[in-house]
């Protein structure tokens, strides 16, 4: 899949730098954009330590377990034969907290811990499992309770009321969650079905 | 009313962590090194998407997009402001984080555009990078459906913002 996305990104942008006379832009975002990713893994670098300290904590204080008790009934219509009790499901719940709470820097790190655990207990090779494609699209279609960052620039431009838009992009996330999370269930449950019937013959 | 929720969340943790008698240091410590691991594995993940992003930025096929699908959106009424800030959210945060800025300054925040834009980057997330980093940390090559049923969610929310808009601010 990335080997696709990488070498389409790549080449658009090439064709496109040519014929759009943007050859000097993309020859120095090519020199300057490994930097910015080294940049930006140490910004990320310290998050991880930090929440991933504090998992941690959480866990052997037994929080993240009661945590995740709480969200199972909700994790129950979304992902299938998960290992309620595992270490990715806490993982998981701490991810789902972290978003509805707006820690954008914190939801990253345990989604990535949720990630390694759910490839460990699911034992996949190189195809994704139906709960890693369930848990990776609804980080894609995360629900954020406070849109902070759009907030905070509507009123850095002067907005009459900067938070005036919380009812709409929780409606609107809603919609989105609700949308893409069915959609990915119910192509969950067409391409494993099929896949499994494939094994057995 | 946000910067409550740390504060909390701490107190919560290290109050029922101490009463539980952990190790709390020594857990931290150890939780904080297998993350570091973690991030020095998922380096070159970055560096390819954030060189592959970047060049697209730069090479103005944004742009081009935008202007190729304008006149196909006149008829919605979908504010063409707002059609990079579409196409280039699911790529970059940072990139569009800049176009949103643009819009509010030549719009204002309250205009139909501004509003469009302020929903937009409100109640989505950058797509492909949550993909690539969190399939980065698995040895997963194929991810299926994964890109497909996110965008989906993508374009679900660019429509909704449109549509939330105009049903409740009006034209």
């Amino acid at each position: 899949m990335m080997k696709w996305i990488f070498s389409a990104f790549v080449i658009i942008s090439s064709v496109c730098a040519v014929l759009l006379g943007k050859t000097e832009e993309l020859t120095n975002s090519l020199l300057n954009e490994g930097v910015n990713a080294v940049e930006l893994s140490f910004y990320l670098l310290g998050g991880m330590c930090v929440w991933g300290g504090i998992m941690r904590v959480a866990d052997k204080a037994g929080i993240t377990y009661y945590l995740s008790m709480l969200f199972k009934p909700a994790a129950k219509l979304i992902f299938k034969d998960l290992n309620y009790k595992g270490k990715a499901f806490k993982a998981m719940t701490m991810n789902i907290v972290a978003n509805l709470l707006g820690l954008g820097n914190a939801a990253t790190p345990f989604g990535l811990e949720a990630m390694k655990e759910l490839e460990k207990e699911e034992k996949t090779d190189d195809t994704a499992s139906s709960n890693m494609i369930a848990f990776t699209v609804l980080n894609t279609a995360s629900i954020t309770i406070i849109p902070a960052t759009a907030a905070s620039l509507r009123a850095k431009h002067n907005a009459v009321s900067p938070m005036d838009i919380l009812p709409f992009t929780l409606l609107n996330s809603l919609i989105t969650l609700v949308l893409a999370m069915t959609l990915t269930v119910v192509v969950n449950k067409f391409r494993f079905r099929k896949s499994r019937r494939n094994e057995k013959k | 009313m946000t910067s409550y929720i740390v504060p909390f969340l701490l107190l919560i943790i290290f109050v029922t962590a101490v009463v539980k008698k952990v190790d709390v240091f020594g857990e931290f410590l150890e939780g904080a090194s297998e993350n570091l691991k973690t991030s020095f594995e998922i380096l070159p993940t970055l560096v390819a998407l954030v060189l592959s992003v970047g060049m697209l930025r730069s090479s103005g096929v944004i742009e081009l997009l935008s202007q190729l699908a304008s006149p196909l959106l006149e008829f919605t009424g979908f504010p063409e402001e707002c059609l990079p800030l579409a196409l280039i959210r699911p790529i970059s945060g940072s990139g569009a984080t800049a176009v949103f800025e643009s819009i509010l300054t030549q719009n204002s925040p309250d205009s139909f555009a501004g509003r469009v834009a302020s929903i937009m980057v409100g109640s989505t997330e950058t797509t492909f990078y949550t993909i690539a980093v969190y399939y980065g940390v698995t040895k997963v090559k194929n991810s299926k459906h994964t890109l497909v049923c996110a965008l989906f969610g993508d374009l679900v929310a660019i429509t909704g913002s449109f549509l939330i808009t105009k049903y409740f601010f009006g034209i």
